[in-house]
């Protein structure tokens, strides 16, 4: 179904819905899983992201996005000069990802006390995203709701507790994908849900044994 | 919104006596994922943009990213030729300064797409500059362009790298064409009939931008869609009806575009991006990441 807003809209910085708004949002997507501002980013262009980047801008976007700047926000032009006078450290690289990758992918390496998020993703037009990869999961997360992300030990009734946890607090899921690297190893767990999980759902999640590490992202889209 | 047709809102429209914009209102209002009140709130917002996009560009000052765009906009507010002064120029200039703006990253609605979003304030805002009009009458337009936009998202494509230029600038212009003569006081049945002589004009348009960037010619092209757009709208005022039934034209853009080489969507590997002096310019000036120290 289209929006007229779809039409009208978005309001965001030029030149290019795909290679701006979408690389902005791409940014946004890495800050969250990062836990915030980055002190380091490897920045990653692959296919059209590297050919047309820096004539889009999309280096800056990109750098606007993990400095919390939303599409629309005019210093995504500066974001660059930003980002030094901020102490985040980037490096943008052109590549070529190997697999299967839409025309428009960037990927992102990210360090933030200590800890390293590895962030892949799309823009499919309109200022669109889709995430592909996180920590070398294969994933699919749009940003367009917000999401509980986490990694867990390959246990049974993981997704019980979880469950359970957002639904006393009445934290209602749209969305839900579990994907692991083999059997018995860590498996990603990505809730997308109709708004952001409560402190206390967070709080009862963080605390069961095999949750590695959790993300509450807002909704980036 | 519910409606992939716009035969099929030109009915609702003459059934209740209502414009395009009011039906498209309604519609989207239907959809339940927004009010009314949201939606007419987040196209005032549009306008305040598309404005401050025509304010920002007119008085020049903004290169792009490259330098190969950006001054033209001024230039049209001290016209030389025996049109100057007219709407037809203020389209022009203010079609010119939003696309400059979005070339040097500055803020602007992507209407129906970033690469074409200097049409739809060119046209509105040239004919606001002329006229007296409220912002609610202009609200109501950006609801009867989003309206065609729409039914041309579902019957054929808005995007450039799916159906070339046609699908972007082109369908601006028809989006803007509708939206002009409701503007101006016409009938519904007279904007679909702008939105139908409008876009037979831009059929065939390709999309190929020097370096694949949103800058040559895709910034003259939004100033031409604009006089695209003037001409539809002159023509429907003045009772010209295009044998073609609208919805089959937008078809036809639909099927152009499935049928189109791929030189020519946006991929620069045709038309003016493929010339000598494009490829030349696009080497020289569209400097690209790799080698460029960053920090």
């Amino acid at each position: 179904m289209v929006s007229l807003l779809d039409i009208i809209g978005p309001v965001m910085v030029g030149p290019s819905s795909s290679h701006t708004a979408g690389a902005c949002r791409i940014g946004l997507f890495a800050r969250e899983m990062a836990g915030g501002q980055p002190e380091t980013a490897l920045v990653e262009l692959h296919g059209s992201f590297a050919r047309t980047g820096t004539g889009h801008g999309t280096d800056r976007a990109i750098a606007g996005g993990l400095l919390g700047f939303p599409p629309d926000d005019e210093r995504l032009r500066q974001s660059l000069e930003l980002a030094e006078q901020a102490g985040v450290q980037l490096t943008f690289e052109n590549t070529k990802l190997r697999g299967e990758h839409h025309p428009n992918t960037a990927r992102l390496t990210l360090m933030r006390d200590g800890r390293k998020a590895v962030v892949v993703g799309s823009s499919l037009g309109a200022g669109r995203i889709q995430i592909t990869e996180i920590d070398g999961y294969g994933v699919e997360v749009t940003g367009a709701f917000p999401a509980l992300v986490f990694v867990a030990k390959d246990t049974p009734g993981i997704v019980a507790s979880v469950t359970g946890a957002l639904a006393r607090q009445g934290d209602n899921i749209a969305t839900l994908k579990v994907s692991r690297a083999k059997k018995g190893g860590d498996a990603i767990h990505i809730y997308e849900l109709d708004r952001p999980a409560s402190e206390e759902a967070m709080q009862a999640i963080r605390a069961l044994s095999a949750v590695r590490f959790l993300r509450s992202i807002p909704r980036i889209a | 919104m519910r409606i992939t047709a716009l035969a099929d809102a030109l009915a609702e429209a003459e059934r209740d006596g209502v414009s395009l914009g009011e039906v498209a209102l309604r519609a989207e209002a239907d959809a339940g994922l927004r009010t009314r009140a949201e939606v007419e709130t987040a196209l005032a917002r549009a306008l305040k943009v598309m404005r401050g996009a025509v304010d920002q560009g007119l008085p020049g000052g903004f290169k792009s990213v490259s330098g190969l765009v950006g001054g033209d906009a001024q230039k049209m507010t001290h016209p030389k030729g025996p049109l100057g002064g007219t709407v037809f120029t203020d389209a022009i200039a203010r079609a010119l300064a939003v696309q400059e703006v979005n070339a040097a990253m500055g803020v602007i609605v992507a209407a129906p797409t970033a690469g074409g979003a200097g049409v739809l304030p060119g046209v509105l805002l040239g004919l606001a500059s002329h006229r007296d009009v409220t912002d609610e009458a202009l609200v109501r337009a950006l609801a009867t362009a989003g309206l065609i936009g729409a039914v041309v998202a579902v019957r054929a494509s808005l995007s450039g790298a799916e159906g070339g230029c046609q699908a972007e600038t082109g369908a601006a212009a028809g989006m803007a064409a509708g939206a002009g003569v409701e503007l101006l006081g016409g009938s519904p049945e007279e904007a679909v009939h702008a939105v139908a002589l409008t876009m037979q004009g831009t059929l065939g348009l390709v999309c190929d931008p020097l370096g694949g960037l949103v800058e040559v010619p895709c910034v003259y092209r939004n100033a031409t869609g604009a006089a695209m757009a003037l001409a539809g709208i002159e023509m429907a005022l003045a009772g010209v009806e295009f044998p073609i039934p609208v919805d089959e034209v937008i078809d036809t853009m639909g099927e152009i575009g499935r049928s189109m080489d791929v030189r020519y969507r946006e991929t620069a590997g045709g038309g003016l991006a493929a010339t000598p002096t494009g490829r030349k310019l696009a080497r020289e000036r569209l400097v690209q990441i790799k080698g460029k120290p960053k920090n």
